[in-house]
């Protein structure tokens, strides 16, 4: 590797101030410690540092995205198929969903990371990783049919307004992904409801055999159609429509196995979550007024982003709560407020979404008075020890 | 007495060179006090260079509290005072004669003396910078009264020295320097031992104080640490500390009416040939110490141990209140798509490297970052590192906004840059945590005097 190391090394001078290219330092240097991990050393502080750093942070959790995104590229060609009432064998399935799919996911990633690039040149800051992870999950959370150009304005949209707008990375507010997901339901209600958008192919009202829907299980269940939910084990594998990485719960529990392991996604947000979740779920059984409020725990965890959404959503460390104890409380509300939100507003099925970005909010005042209570701690030690 | 308190959060580094437990003489003439050591202190110099001094002559004051004085270490001549940028002193040189005479202060029973008589003598033979406080780790205010005196008598740090070692044979002195201490403060004087590894009578026979237990992983020895388990600090308060070293050295002024500045120093790392232990005086030149005994490879030399110390030159001198060198390797390289690759030998606390499966292994690791400074983005990683009641993230965030009500609400008061250090070392983003930290004390002490 000598010579690429060489090979930057001349061509360094010219990104560098008063150099050539001088407007494409940040680019240069996002790209030369992608391939180096940068010579810097300790000069203030512990002399040692751990190895770890946000590159292998967010690799990781691309890695453990992997799973998800790879049967969303098989179930997209799959459904697809089954629309058309063909079954062309594995390959072809695949080579579909690849069309469809790997598209997208470029259109993000250029989308997305060009706006960044521009925004870390312009404040001098070195390029940060987050969007890698931004930027592979807005093609997940998204339907099949999706325009490509809805996709980078929505890229655009949560980098810009999302990200940017309130400092960088590290200051956002509101999960980037999360924010494009939310830009296109509300920008482009049209395009991104219905039953036709889940399924390649059919919003453009291609042949579809009888009996096939394109609904997802969330649809079925809004519009009443409690029996359409397909099984237990549909569910769960995720031969079903739906956004591109949420079909397979699956694939998002060894997503989820892998966050946990490498201690890198918070499984206090991700077990509260599921708690909160199934607390709701459990007290609409009790009531039991409607069809809906009778959906059994697992069948209503499983049925759509309600995992995606706790796994890989959720744990966004930048939008959640920081503190431990405000993770339970951030995680338990997601999941309580999310089932609550779907079975009770048919306009919006999917109500993870929203729950997180309403708990998105709501975050900071969580820590808040987690922290006001160990101020408050301090504050009783200090007038107990001036009294005695 | 018997409880052990336990701390649960931290973490051991485990690093290759540790010291082989044997203690060897050190014939070095090459001494300095450096007051860059102290924090806070602006240094006003009382010789010039060629002037004779004894051990406990002092060398210079400090400006703002001209009753706190520093001594030469040793009997011999000022060689050298070095000054660097907008001359701010640096080293002040001095050669050994080797006579090591001191200046006479006459013995005495200190539990006989008066609180103003103890205090004079720690005062005139300079031996006083060795009591610091909490907050701000400066050097103790001769005025005030400590709510409690604090001892650990157990180091955790990597490589760090085995005060066991370094104390066999000096219970008089200790315990000597205890009395000392018994005198200065009305409360409690705390020894924290190693619940497990503790074992010389020399702390476990002492008197006058309160022995606790401590047991876990680092930063468990870190007194502040352990202020925090047994008395933490409140607005107002102070907590007066030492290491044992000094304790002793205090100890023998009050048996022999000399400043005996002797100081065992364990020279530590991976790139130390045969790393082992030296018998020499406060402030010795480092040269002596390290010669023909080094590997071939660019080092860093760290008066102290990889979390806290201090980058000193090669010819540079062993710090004030350090009892350990640390020779490790320098990582100035680039490493080739090194975030990607597995990273079987890699040290990382967190477990995204395969190396977390060999939870025993040493390592010998180099001053690389190994990555770039990002925005703060993972939470909850600091405090499992963090053994303190205290939410260390909004405590820094708290720190970079200078919000002063924020910082004492959130118990700036109980921490000190040592304690983030394993915060510093975990962090992804790479920030200089100790720096901000230092920082935010450094603001609070300036607002609160």
């Amino acid at each position: 590797m000598k010579f690429l190391r060489d090979f930057l090394d001349k061509q360094k001078p010219q990104f560098e101030k008063g150099g050539r290219f001088e407007k494409l330092q940040s680019t240069f240097d996002a790209f030369e410690t992608f391939l180096f991990v940068p010579d810097k050393t300790t000069f203030s502080g512990a002399h040692v540092r751990d190895a770890i750093d946000l590159k292998r942070t967010m690799s990781v959790v691309i890695i453990a995205m992997l799973p998800a995104l790879l049967f969303g590229i098989w179930n997209a060609g799959y459904q697809h198929f089954l629309s058309l009432g063909q079954s062309p064998g594995f390959w072809p399935i695949v080579f579909y969903g690849l069309m469809k799919v790997l598209p997208i996911v470029i259109v993000s990633y250029v989308a997305g990371l060009g706006v960044e690039f521009i925004f870390a040149q312009y404040r001098g800051h070195e390029v940060n990783e987050g969007y890698l992870v931004s930027g592979m999950l807005i093609p997940l959370v998204m339907p099949i049919d999706i325009p490509l150009w809805m996709v980078a304005l929505a890229s655009i949209f949560a980098v810009v307004i999302g990200k940017e707008a309130f400092g960088g990375t590290g200051m956002n507010v509101f999960n980037p992904a999360l924010l494009a997901r939310a830009f296109v339901f509300f920008a482009y209600p049209v395009k991104i409801t219905g039953d036709t958008i889940w399924t390649g192919g059919l919003s453009k009202g291609e042949g579809v055999v009888d009996g096939f829907s394109g609904a997802t299980p969330l649809g079925n269940a809004a519009a009443g159609a409690i029996d359409k939910i397909p099984s237990l084990q549909d569910l769960f594998f995720g031969f079903i429509p739906g956004s591109i990485g949420e079909t397979s719960k699956l694939a998002i529990l060894i997503g989820a196995a892998i966050l946990i392991l490498t201690g890198i996604g918070s499984w206090r947000v991700m077990l509260s979550g599921l708690l909160g979740g199934l607390s709701m779920t459990l007290i609409f059984n009790l009531f039991a007024a409607n069809e809906y409020m009778k959906i059994d725990p697992l069948t209503q965890m499983m049925m759509g982003s309600f995992l995606f959404g706790i796994v890989f959503m959720a744990t966004d460390p930048v939008t959640a709560a920081q503190t431990t104890r405000g993770k339970w409380i951030y995680g338990f509300l997601i999941g309580f407020i999310a089932i609550m939100i779907r079975v009770f507003n048919p306009a919006y099925p999917e109500g993870m979404m929203l729950s997180i970005l309403l708990l998105n909010a709501f975050a900071p005042l969580i820590d808040h008075y987690v922290v006001e209570a160990n101020i408050n701690k301090r504050l009783k030690r200090a007038t107990t020890s001036v009294k005695s | 007495m018997s409880n052990v308190i336990k701390i649960k959060k931290g973490l051991n580094i485990n690093l290759i060179g540790e010291a082989e437990k044997t203690i060897k003489e050190l014939s070095t003439d090459q001494f300095a006090i450096k007051p860059t050591d102290f924090i806070g202190v602006f240094p006003k110099l009382l010789v010039k260079e060629g002037d004779v001094v004894k051990a406990g002559s002092p060398l210079f004051m400090d400006k703002y509290r001209d009753n706190i004085l520093f001594s030469s270490p040793v009997s011999g001549k000022v060689r050298e005072i070095k000054r660097g940028a907008k001359r701010v002193l640096l080293e002040v040189k001095i050669e050994s004669d080797g006579k090591s005479e001191s200046i006479d202060l006459g013995a005495g029973d200190p539990l006989k003396m008066k609180r103003e008589d103890v205090l004079d003598k720690l005062l005139k033979s300079g031996v006083w910078p060795f009591i610091r406080q909490r907050p701000y780790s400066v050097i103790a205010n001769p005025a005030d009264q400590p709510k409690s005196i604090f001892i650990s008598t157990f180091d955790t740090a990597p490589l760090a020295p085995d005060n066991d070692l370094i104390v066999h044979g000096q219970g008089e002195a200790f315990q000597k320097g205890l009395d000392v201490l018994s005198t200065l403060t009305k409360g409690k004087i705390h020894l924290n031992i190693d619940a497990s590894a503790t074992q010389s009578k020399v702390f476990t026979n002492s008197k006058g104080v309160q022995i606790n237990k401590f047991s876990g992983p680092h930063p468990a020895g870190n007194v502040g640490v352990q202020i925090n388990k047994i008395d933490p600090i409140n607005k107002g308060e102070v907590v007066w500390y030492l290491y044992p070293q000094d304790v002793i050295i205090i100890g023998k002024l009050f048996l022999t009416g000399s400043y005996d500045s002797t100081r065992i120093v364990a020279l530590t790392g991976s790139e130390v040939l045969k790393p082992t232990y030296y018998k020499t005086n406060v402030g010795a030149n480092l040269e002596s110490l390290v010669k023909n005994n080094l590997t071939s490879v660019e080092k860093r030399f760290i008066s102290g141990n990889v979390l806290t110390g201090t980058k000193i030159d090669p010819d540079g001198y062993v710090g004030f209140y350090s009892s350990q060198i640390t020779v490790i390797k320098e990582g100035n390289y680039h490493e080739f798509l090194g975030w990607a690759l597995p990273g079987f030998d890699k040290f990382s606390f967190s477990r995204s490297f395969p190396s977390f499966l060999f939870s025993k292994r040493k390592y010998s690791l180099d001053t690389n970052l190994h990555g770039g400074e990002r925005a703060l983005v993972m939470t909850g990683q600091f405090e499992k590192v963090f053994p303190f009641d205290i939410y260390p993230m909004q405590l820094l965030k708290a720190i970079m906004a200078e919000n002063i009500d924020q910082m004492e609400q959130l118990g700036i008061y109980e921490i000190d840059e040592e304690d983030f250090a394993l915060c510093e070392v975990i962090d992804t983003s790479k920030t200089n945590i100790q720096e901000i930290v230092r920082k935010g004390l450094d603001l609070m002490r300036k607002e609160m005097s």
